[in-house]
């Protein structure tokens, strides 16, 4: 089942401050998208408003190209997991699995025993045959999670929302559950939409992720493609560390501000004048301080350990120290206890936090 | 040893402030013995005073519990205008002298109030009568239920509400299967508070009984009545067995906490 938001604004109630500022958003059917951004950015806004928990000033949500009525028309539709899973503690797992099938109207009820059928299907696909009688209380954050899961597939939705459903769990458990939760979506032809502020889960889990800012969506994009080609300043330092350089692009050159960075040439035809250059850690190469680099009053380079299969030196510059990292295999032939000059020519360029080159 | 100084303290206090009040009571009702004490509760006065008692406290019941459950939910679950303002107002009562709120239906509801006379005319009696006694006693209980509710219900938040509402639920199923469930502890707990008060409240009820014997008198009233007329044996009688009405409530109150902790250990 496709979601489709279209100019979707939603107004903070008691004041004039825009939570959502006219969003749309395609989601084909079968696609698992990451909404991410920082707090405050409006991705549980936009998860809430299509989920119809919230009201909002303008705007039309289509499944499958179709206006949703009711909020009984939409529970059919839409299954939602709560950040806090709020299962309700005074049934049983069992009962709280199978409540959006209870509370149907008499006509379009299953019979007992059908539902009954469901949810054991359910328990044993979330890999709880055995706790249909156990109260919430009872059960780990993991297990909470996976019934909270099977209440909001129970009416069999298309689509599946999530809000940050990983966010009690500890770090184990969490890239178990992600990764099951990703061949569940697969397994059952889901349209799942995914609101976390980790943009390493995002970029694990999901084809497509959509990175919110101030209300807006900055960039909807394939994990690679955002991480390879970020469109703003925000989303480069967003999906990971980045270092900025500031400098003067100047005839095709881009010509640092620091000491100790080299200049690299510029191949796009652009005006001159300021710009930033932003680079991640693994991509900064230090070169040995030779004889044309004299000048350039090289950086001392100090080692900073080694973690997931990178070194980390930190390099330091006039005014600031800046990580930099190596892959740990490949054979290097800078000693970096040495001095050296900065080779930043992989950096991206953006100009008022905004990508040029 | 600071220890047992503390509880003697509090238990001494405790004796003299809490126990020894009803003791005193039934002691003086059953001075003459059981059976004098029994003789007279057969007073027909008494018998409509226990009837009487018995239907307020139902009204006041059934109105509150209904009341209680959509104003605290209205207050919970909802942001709106005046919210902060009507919080305020539902503690009203608590703060008002009950003598006060009694005058108040009176000068509604009086031969010389706003409504009275217009209401007189039209064979409808509020004040002097039963239905001003119920007035008068439902607005002295009001707070009880929403006040125990409230905070309970703005704990909760409207997670399991708004889970519920994605499943489909409507606002009916919401409410019986899912607010009132987790709430029903404190809801419990709210009722019986407004059992015991509407039971035993005597000054919003005597301002507008007008103290009819076997029409408009309670049991506090009837009991006020018989000590003033020296009958003390039949006063405290029936002093008695409104002090265990009232005390039952309470002590239920603390049942299911009871009850929990029962489970709770067993588990």
């Amino acid at each position: 089942m496709s979601v489709t938001v279209q100019k979707l604004v939603r107004t903070a109630p008691g004041s004039d401050r825009q939570l959502l500022k006219s969003v749309s958003l395609d989601v084909p059917t079968g696609h698992f998208v990451a909404l991410v951004g920082p707090s405050g950015a409006g991705k549980t806004t936009l998860l809430r408003a299509i989920a119809g928990l919230d009201v909002c000033d303008s705007g039309t949500l289509l499944l499958d190209g179709q206006k949703v009525e009711t909020m009984q028309d939409r529970a059919r539709k839409i299954g939602f997991v709560f950040q806090n899973y709020a299962l309700f503690p005074h049934m049983t797992v069992a009962r709280n699995i199978s409540f959006g099938l209870d509370v149907q109207p008499r006509g379009s009820r299953l019979s007992r025993q059908d539902r009954a059928a469901r949810v054991q299907e359910l328990l044993d696909l979330m890999q709880l045959p055995d706790m249909g009688a156990a109260y919430p209380a009872r059960l780990s954050g993991g297990q909470r999670q996976r019934v909270a899961l099977a209440r909001a597939l129970a009416s069999g939705p298309g689509v599946l929302l999530l809000d940050e459903p990983f966010g009690a769990l500890d770090p184990i458990v969490r890239r178990t559950i992600r990764s099951w939760l990703r061949s569940l979506h697969d397994r059952l032809g889901l349209t799942t939409i995914l609101v976390t502020h980790d943009q390493e889960e995002a970029l694990e889990v999901a084809d497509r992720i959509v990175v919110m800012q101030q209300g807006l969506i900055v960039q909807d994009a394939a994990p690679d493609i955002l991480d390879q080609s970020p469109e703003t300043a925000f989303v480069m330092e967003f999906m990971g560390e980045a270092i900025t350089f500031r400098g003067t692009l100047n005839n095709g050159q881009f010509v640092p501000d620091e000491g100790g960075v080299l200049p690299f040439p510029v191949a796009a035809h652009l005006e001159s004048g300021p710009i930033d250059a932003m680079i991640r850690p693994f991509e900064i190469g230090i070169v040995s301080a030779g004889n044309a680099e004299k000048m350039l009053s090289p950086v001392s380079v100090v080692s900073h350990g080694a973690r997931n299969g990178y070194r980390h030196y930190l390099a330091r510059l006039t005014d600031r120290t800046i990580s930099v990292s190596a892959p740990d295999w490949g054979n290097d032939s800078i000693n970096f206890a040495e001095a050296g000059v900065l080779d930043i020519s992989r950096a991206r360029l953006f100009k008022n936090g905004l990508r040029v080159v | 040893m600071k220890k047992y100084l503390l509880w003697a303290i509090t238990w001494g206090l405790i004796g003299i402030v809490l126990l020894m009040p009803p003791a005193v009571v039934v002691v003086e009702a059953l001075k003459n013995g059981l059976g004098p004490a029994l003789e007279t509760l057969k007073d027909p006065d008494g018998i409509a005073a226990i009837w009487l008692t018995l239907e307020v406290s139902l009204v006041s019941i059934s109105v509150n519990t209904i009341f209680g459950v959509l104003a605290a939910w209205l207050l919970t679950k909802y942001r709106f205008p005046g919210r902060s303002a009507l919080l305020v107002l539902v503690e009203l009562p608590l703060s008002i002298s009950p003598v006060v709120s009694g005058l108040v239906w009176l000068l509604l509801f009086g031969a010389q109030g706003w409504w009275g006379p217009s209401l007189e005319a039209a064979g409808i009696h509020i004040a002097f009568a039963v239905p001003g006694i119920m007035l008068a006693t439902l607005f002295v209980t009001l707070p009880y239920v929403v006040r125990t509710l409230v905070p309970l219900m703005e704990q909760q938040g409207c997670d399991a509400e708004e889970a519920a509402m994605l499943a489909g639920a409507n606002f009916w199923q919401i409410l019986w299967h899912v607010t009132l469930p987790g709430a029903r502890v404190a809801l419990f707990s709210g009722i019986l508070l407004t059992t015991a008060r509407a039971m035993g409240e005597f000054g919003a009820v005597s301002v507008v009984s007008g103290h009819i014997p076997g029409l408009t008198e309670t049991m506090p009233l009837h009991i006020e009545s018989l000590y003033n007329g020296y009958q003390t044996v039949a006063a405290f009688t029936m002093a008695t067995l409104l002090a265990a009405m009232a005390m039952s409530a309470v002590l239920l109150r603390s049942a299911p906490e009871w009850i929990a902790r029962r489970r709770g250990a067993q588990a």
